[in-house]
């Protein structure tokens, strides 16, 4: 098996991204009208949401892959789960940073333990531990599957964080999508800045995937050179 | 009476990262042989132990372990009795106590007179109420080998088992050996020096960085041939891995 | 069954040799409670309202303590090898260690909670069926997953060290819950609303045990 730097593929979802960036900035910024109560400060909602979800996707990926590991105990599975546990993270701290900057102006507060937050925030942190447990074990194949068997942990884990401090007083605004609250002139803001986060995720996703089975087989080709030896 | 292959090994492979410990492992061995593992530190043979005793998973090849079917379990390694470095006894606990826990995890008889009895078998009888602790090195490897055969297993690996024998101990294992050997057990056996590794087997094998180098019965050659030859496949290996990849050999 | 039981009664048998992890983990958490009592200070008159939170912290640390041995005594001369070697599913020593960090964990906790009693000078008699109960299962949860991570954490290079990063954050539904129900006892009893967060724990006994059972395998190695 060898691996491209890069693939087809790779161009083609750089040719959608660039432009989808840039339109999503448009619609958020331009096209989306002023909210009424909060003015433009509502405008990184677009930006948070979008991030929530693509998160939410990669920890799913992590899940599925992890699965498929300690199912089929192949390194390609180890390796999207990486990948995605990686592009989850980083989705995720944007969530956190995304979230303190607009609840200080609203709220008057950084941080409030409200359930969304505080899941977001556990979410994040278990996935942080997944990484960590990664770092400290030598043996890759025992690597690949206890990391499969936390990773699986984390992601039932998840459904109960998130019941669990349900029911503590919420001030976080309420999925607006689900009530109907998000006036229908901000959805196509909010629909495209999702779909361009879900490539971007899915695109980081790849390329951290492509560097993991590059290491791969420079580790295969020092072994098989070392048996030729 | 037909041997069947027992134990059948098809490029066994296994690596830690980058550094290969088994690369190509080849081995068939059928029941009631008495095998001999010969190998410099390092050359694979706990590796290879390690993996047949279903502790180790290879990274790459097939191994698979046909059992007599009164003995079958639903993994074969009810069946193995392994013995490595580690004497895998708590020292918090009476040598009784010790047979007494592995046996009811094993299947094995665990009442104390059938518990007594493998104690004072391997010499330590009067001692069977005092914590391990308290036990010298050897006496603890004679519990040792106690504790990894209780379940008289089909398959027997040992790793350097003659290590903190002493002369009485030594003796004893081979006796064991002998005796499990007669009654058509299966013997592989781990073990740096020739002579006694000659003495006790019937084939000969042996593991130089990672693959079978040298795989003869005792029959047909004396020690001194055999030990010619052994310090042959070892020393060429040597000289040729002094070289930039000398370093993987750690 | 057999087998559980023989690893359970062995755990048990050497800790009574040696007492070495119950006096760390009861030492541990009365100091826990010691420290809080100080960092509390200010809240000395709504101390009730207080105790649940500092008493499931004091036992989730003395716990991990606990947990950690688990592992790392049967690491010591090689044990897990003989353990492996078991002739049926790897998952039953997963059932034997969960059954003995629960008890070494129960013992623990009626001690921390006496303690508890006279530092913070509360009465407690017609709550203690209940607080058994919510003890019970919120250590039940506790073990469940810890046995698990347990196991994963002492065959990584930074052993001991890494069970509560792991832990934590896994057991939070746990610790949110266990807090929430003894609060509910503890601050005028309203047994009705006892039921949601004992079965959030119930449920997350049920799954974690299932799923560590079911993955215990995968992370033993000797």
């Amino acid at each position: 098996m060898t691996h491209k730097y890069r693939s087809r593929l790779d161009t083609a979802l750089e040719i959608i991204l660039v432009p989808g960036m840039g339109l999503a900035l448009y619609m958020a910024f331009i096209v989306a009208p002023r909210e009424a109560s909060m003015g433009d400060l509502q405008r990184i909602f677009y930006f948070h949401v979008a991030a929530a979800i693509a998160g939410m996707t990669a920890f799913a990926v992590n899940f599925a892959a992890s699965l498929m590991y300690v199912i089929r105990k192949n390194r390609w599975w180890d390796h999207a789960a990486l990948a995605a546990a990686e592009a989850g993270v980083v989705f995720m701290v944007m969530v956190l940073i995304t979230g303190p900057i607009w609840a200080k102006p609203a709220w008057f507060i950084w941080w409030t333990w409200s359930p969304r937050l505080t899941s977001s925030l556990v979410l994040c942190l278990l996935y942080v531990a997944y990484l960590l447990i990664r770092n400290y074990i030598g043996d890759p194949d025992r690597k690949a599957l206890v990391s499969a068997v936390f990773g699986i942990i984390a992601f039932v884990d998840a459904p109960l964080v998130w019941f669990s401090i349900r029911w503590w007083r919420d001030h976080h605004p309420g999925p607006m999508l689900e009530t109907g609250g998000l006036d229908p002139s901000m959805r196509p803001a909010l629909y495209i800045c999702m779909a361009v986060f879900q490539v971007l995720m899915f695109y980081l996703l790849r390329r951290r995937f492509r560097l993991e089975g590059m290491r791969d087989q420079v580790e295969s080709l020092y072994r098989q050179a070392d048996l030729a030896s | 009476m037909i041997r069947r292959p027992m134990i059948e090994v098809r490029k066994l492979a296994k690596h830690f990262g980058r550094f290969p410990v088994l690369r190509s492992l080849d081995l068939t061995i059928r029941k009631g042989e008495f095998v001999a593992l010969f190998g410099r530190n390092g050359a694979g043979k706990t590796t290879f132990l390690r993996i047949l005793a279903g502790l180790s998973r290879a990274s790459s090849g097939t191994m698979s372990i046909q059992l007599p079917d009164e003995k079958r379990f639903r993994f074969a390694r009810g069946a193995i009795g392994y013995l490595s470095h580690n004497t895998s006894l708590y020292t918090d606990l009476t040598a009784l106590e010790n047979l007494g826990f592995y046996s009811r995890l094993m299947d094995a008889p665990s009442d104390e007179a059938s518990l007594i009895r493998k104690i004072e078998l391997v010499g330590l009888a009067g001692r069977e109420r005092e914590p391990v602790r308290n036990y010298s090195r050897g006496m603890q490897q004679r519990l040792a080998i106690a504790r990894a055969f209780l379940h008289d297993p089909e398959i027997l690996l040992l790793d350097e088992p003659f290590t903190g024998l002493d002369q009485g101990g030594s003796e004893f294992l081979k006796w064991f050996l002998a005796q499990a050997h007669s009654e058509g057990k299966t013997c592989i056996v781990a073990i740096h020096d020739a002579s006694l590794g000659y003495e006790m087997a019937d084939r000969l094998v042996v593991i130089e960085r990672g693959v079978v180098a040298l795989d003869v019965p005792k029959t047909s050659l004396t020690l001194k041939e055999f030990e010619e030859r052994y310090l042959a496949v070892t020393q060429t290996r040597m000289r040729s891995s002094v070289g930039p990849n000398a370093g993987n050999l750690l | 069954m057999k087998r559980i039981w023989a690893v359970f009664r062995k755990d048990l048998l050497v800790e009574l040799r040696t007492k070495d992890t119950l006096n760390s983990m009861l030492f541990f958490g009365v100091v826990v409670l010691v420290v809080f009592n100080f960092a509390m200070e200010s809240l000395r008159d709504s101390v009730r309202t207080a105790v649940p939170g500092v008493l499931w912290v004091a036992f989730a640390f003395s716990g991990t303590l606990g947990l950690n041995r688990m592992f790392a005594s049967e690491k010591e001369n090689g044990c897990l090898q003989g353990l492996l070697m078991i002739p049926v599913d790897r998952g039953i020593i997963y059932f034997g260690k969960m059954l003995a960090a629960t008890v070494f964990m129960l013992i623990a906790e009626v001690i921390i909670f006496v303690c508890s009693l006279v530092f913070f000078n509360l009465t407690v008699w017609n709550e203690i069926p209940y607080l058994a109960l919510v003890f019970l299962i919120g250590t039940l949860g506790f073990t469940a997953v810890g046995t698990l991570l347990s196991a994963i954490a002492v065959n990584t290079r930074l052993r001991e060290v890494l069970l509560p990063l792991l832990l934590f954050p896994v057991i939070l539904p746990v610790l949110v819950n266990a807090v929430e129900a003894t609060g509910i006892i503890l601050n005028g009893p309203d047994y009705g609303a006892l039921r949601l967060p004992l079965t959030v724990m119930t449920v997350f006994t049920v799954v974690f045990g299932t799923v560590s059972y079911l993955l215990f395998e995968h992370v033993l190695e000797d």
